[in-house]
């Protein structure tokens, strides 16, 4: 119980638990979709603190990891382009491709600019109309309103020389594949609940009735997901499968009506392939035809792509829940935030990276 | 950036047509676009992700939210220079 006095309330932290353990009398797999829930749940010691029949499954909630490495071999010849500012978020920076990362690309002398909102790329476009703006639009429903909205703003002021290297995800579908498939061992799931608060939750209660699992829409402070689980273990144990929403005070059903419109006007479905699982049908937006204009991927024409993921890195498996970041070998060994071997250990929502910065030393006084 | 930082609104003002806000996140301020969140007032908080408001929360765990981050050094990662980070990560001086 070491971690406990470390939460904001630890009086409200020990009842949430006395309650879970109170429940609980068997076995369950729980999987948190988001990776920064699997951050804050390593980081807090929460899966240590709940009755050791209940296992926290990390899900593959990290857009920086499941962006394929095809589009980051795309995203690095781009930005080596000499008339191309390449703009893109922190994260994305070290993110291996198949033989360098972005940081490296900008040592060598391309134009690669951090921004915190999309809309600072679109700036930098409006300053430069002699360069090419690219801006690498990744990440789930959370950072989809704030691309789309950079896209529809450079339509309607006619920045003409900005554009969006597309690569967005989407939750539900993930769920669907990952209860699809035969290895899963999933049994409820933690619902990401800033994806959430841009989507609603409406998209949930016909895939917890379909597949028999309750899906709670979770916080990510440690005592929203304390009660997350509690709420998740109470169905399980009461057999019961639903949607409920133990993170009201940030997601209502409807979600934020406005981004949704945004979403449906600028994006359409397609299929996606996800980093280390594989192509996850309709799992994906990309522009919509009204937009197409300001796609990166045919405005920049990128041949020539051969793809190599290291023989060593088994982070698909860690993705799909099915290896825990410790039981890869090379897991802190060949493998470290400074020389990551996949996105997994850079990512500040990678389950390999939540490892090495939180439990490195526990687990190597266990070997 | 993946992650949704509470903030307050300071100021609100129209840029190009676009409803845009000052934010203050525990001492950091930064433009956020309050075009999902148009009726977001001065002095409320509001749910911000990578610049853009997506829905309102109430005072108190809002600050709630602020302190824990504050506390982890989470706004630091959220707010702070992305290749200062990437460099430290790599191990290389800039």
């Amino acid at each position: 119980m070491k971690y406990l006095d470390e939460f904001s309330n630890p009086d409200l932290a020990r009842k949430l638990l006395d309650q879970i353990h109170a429940v609980t009398t068997r076995p369950w797999a729980l999987m948190e979709v988001c990776g920064g829930q699997t951050h804050s749940i390593i980081r807090h010691g929460i899966d240590q603190l709940l009755p050791a029949g209940i296992e926290m499954i990390h899900g593959p909630g990290c857009p920086v990891c499941v962006t394929p490495l095809e589009m980051i071999d795309r995203a690095l010849a781009i930005a080596a382009q000499p008339e191309v500012i390449f703009c893109s978020f922190g994260d994305m920076l070290r993110v291996p491709g198949s033989s360098q990362d972005l940081f490296g690309v900008k040592s060598a002398g391309a134009d690669v600019r951090v921004v915190y909102s999309p809309l600072d790329a679109l700036s930098i476009a409006r300053e430069n109309p002699q360069r090419q703006v690219v801006f690498f639009g990744i990440g789930f429903e959370t950072t989809a309103p704030a691309n789309a909205m950079a896209v529809y703003q450079a339509k309607r002021l006619g920045v003409t020389n900005f554009s969006l290297l597309v690569s967005h995800v989407l939750v539900p579908p993930a769920i669907a594949a990952i209860m699809e498939s035969p290895r899963c061992r999933v049994q409820a799931f933690l619902a990401a609940g800033h994806v959430c608060s841009v989507m609603g939750t409406r998209e949930y209660p016909p895939l917890a009735a379909k597949y028999n699992v309750p899906i709670v829409v979770t916080g990510f402070e440690p005592l929203d997901i304390l009660e997350g689980i509690r709420q998740t273990v109470v169905q399980l144990e009461a057999g019961r499968h639903e949607l409920q929403n133990a993170y009201p005070r940030a997601v209502r059903d409807e979600g934020n009506p406005m981004a949704l419109a945004m979403l449906r006007d600028v994006f359409e479905v397609t299929d996606r392939t996800w980093r280390g699982i594989g192509m996850i049908p309709g799992s994906g937006w990309r522009l919509s035809a009204r937009y197409r204009d300001f796609d990166a991927e045919e405005r920049f024409a990128v041949t020539g792509i051969h793809t190599q993921e290291s023989p060593l890195c088994r982070s698909g498996e860690v993705l799909q829940g099915l290896l825990k970041p410790n039981e890869c070998a090379a897991f802190g060994k060949q493998c470290t935030p400074r020389n990551p071997l996949g996105a997994t250990m850079v990512s500040s929502e990678g389950a390999c990276a939540a490892y090495y910065a939180y439990r490195r030393l526990d687990l190597v006084q266990i070997s | 950036m993946c992650l949704a930082v509470p903030g307050r609104i300071l100021s609100i003002a129209e840029v190009d047509g676009t409803l845009m806000a000052e934010v203050d996140f525990g001492g950091v301020r930064k433009n956020v676009c309050l075009q999902y969140t148009p009726d977001a007032a001065v002095g409320e908080y509001v749910v911000v992700h990578v610049g853009f408001a997506i829905q309102h929360l109430d005072e108190a765990s809002a600050q709630e939210t602020l302190a824990n981050f504050e506390r982890l050094g989470i706004l630091n990662d959220e707010f702070g220079d992305g290749f200062t980070r990437a460099a430290e990560q790599a191990g290389v001086d800039q």
